[in-house]
């Protein structure tokens, strides 16, 4: 099953309603965000990875592994960017290590079932340009047939 | 300038600095408030002792579109463990949006005893104060609040097309784009159902974030407010004047600035703002 792993951490965050026990999941994601090591990007990082719409000034990089499947990388530069950081975290662990076919077909809407009322009116629209960001990387993965085992070239 | 005294402010007393709050984390007769839009970030850490207030969820009404009731407000207060002498010191993130707002929602009940922490949330973040995750827990008080007052300053839509119409100040508060009417939300925040754009009739352009400094979010210098509002935008102080933005939580913002900090004698926030008049039928609206 394509993206069963993003779909059992959806299922995972839809046993939680409560509000505080969903605050409480998504504050264990971001407490587990890493940031883009310095073998793939340093600062000042470059505009093109830069999430347009993210209040958290995200960034995201996407590497090609050799067997063709696709390895995720952030960077969240506001210290407030919780939401950023943890929705890195779960699309990090979700989507690395998945086929670029697949990660181009992640919906926007998964923000919505995974912050639910933990959604701001400001972060909403930066969260899914996240998701649509990763999106992007994946299909110029899949037309950038020749770029085998290296960065997708977002540049 | 960390000097809040030394600004040349109206009313310097509403206006505290990171090093004020951090000298009182222990003071039992101050009340340290967040309020953000973020719902995560109070959980994420916050001011050591510092209680949450959530503007949707603990400020407004459930049902209709307008504040919580006095009962409303005595729960809140004996919640937070305050009492009419508790000095409430609000602090958040956007550089204080929700942090005015909450203030501006306490005015309407009367606790004028009341703060801002100068520079908000990332002013602490950034000088690295601490931070706690540890929700504090303070004895419920009986508080009797009076009864909502909005008149001082609250305006709704009846009372700003009167203004209108008597060619008094309006400003408005958003974005460039969002006055001319070219965008009917923020940029980068979703369209919450405005119908028209443009600004309402009158209305002076002067966002938000001319009040100020870009650094550290604290708030300029009276000198430097005047030459915006007075001078550059032709406001008077003695004049009545009604604020707007989309919502009402950036007009919040400048209506605490021009309030305390430039001394406006009639300064009152529409919280209606464009979501409202953007949507009425048959009122003026410029581009």
């Amino acid at each position: 099953m394509p993206l069963s792993k993003l779909e059992t951490l959806l299922e995972t965050f839809d046993m939680f309603p409560d509000p505080a026990d969903r605050t409480n999941l998504l504050l264990d994601y971001a407490d587990q965000f890493r940031e883009v090591p310095p073998e793939v990007a340093t600062r000042p990082f470059p505009e093109s990875h830069h999430v347009p719409q993210c209040e958290s000034d995200a960034y995201i990089w996407a590497m090609k592994n050799p067997d063709g499947t696709l390895k995720l990388y952030f960077a969240v530069e506001n210290p407030s960017g919780v939401s950023a950081k943890a929705l890195a975290t779960i699309l990090d662990r979700t989507l690395s290590g998945q086929p670029a076919r697949d990660i181009a077909t992640v919906d926007c809407g998964i923000v919505e079932r995974i912050f639910r009322r933990n959604i701001s009116m400001g972060k909403g629209m930066g969260l899914m340009a996240m998701v649509d960001g990763v999106r992007a990387l994946a299909k110029r993965a899949l037309e950038d047939k020749s770029a085998n085992g290296s960065s997708t070239d977002a540049e | 300038m960390s000097n809040i005294d030394a600004r040349g402010y109206a009313h310097p007393e509403v206006l505290v600095s990171t090093d004020w709050v951090a000298q009182h984390l222990n003071d039992p007769s101050i009340r340290i408030v967040e309020s953000n839009e973020d719902t995560l970030l109070y959980a994420s850490g916050h001011v050591p002792g510092a209680v949450n207030v959530d503007w949707t969820a603990d400020l407004n009404d459930q049902l209709r579109r307008d504040y919580i009731t006095r009962e409303g407000f005595e729960q809140l207060m004996s919640r937070i463990g305050a009492t009419k002498d508790t000095t409430v010191v609000f602090y958040g993130d956007k550089n204080n949006w929700w942090a005015c707002y909450a203030f501006w929602v306490f005015q309407l009940f009367g606790h004028s005893n009341a703060r801002v922490m100068d520079g908000g949330r990332i002013k602490w973040e950034k000088e690295k104060r601490p931070l706690t995750r540890d929700v504090p827990s303070y004895a419920k008080t009986t508080y009797k609040a009076d009864d909502r007052a909005d008149a001082k300053h609250r305006a709704f839509r009846d009372d700003v097309l009167a203004h209108m119409q008597a060619k008094r100040q309006l400003v408005d508060v958003r974005s460039p784009d969002e006055y001319a009417g070219t965008r009917l939300h923020m940029p980068d925040y979703p369209n919450e159902g405005a119908i028209r754009g443009g600004h309402i009739p009158g209305a002076k352009s002067i966002p938000w974030a001319r009040a100020i400094n870009p650094d550290d979010g604290t708030f300029k210098t009276a000198d430097e407010l005047k030459k915006i509002y007075c001078e550059e935008k032709q406001l008077s102080p003695s004049q009545p004047t009604i604020a707007y933005c989309r919502i009402g939580e950036r007009s919040s913002h400048t209506w605490f600035a021009l309030k305390y900090l430039l001394g406006f004698e009639s300064i009152r926030n529409y919280d209606g703002s464009w979501t409202e008049w953007g949507n009425m039928v048959n009122v003026p609206i410029e581009k």
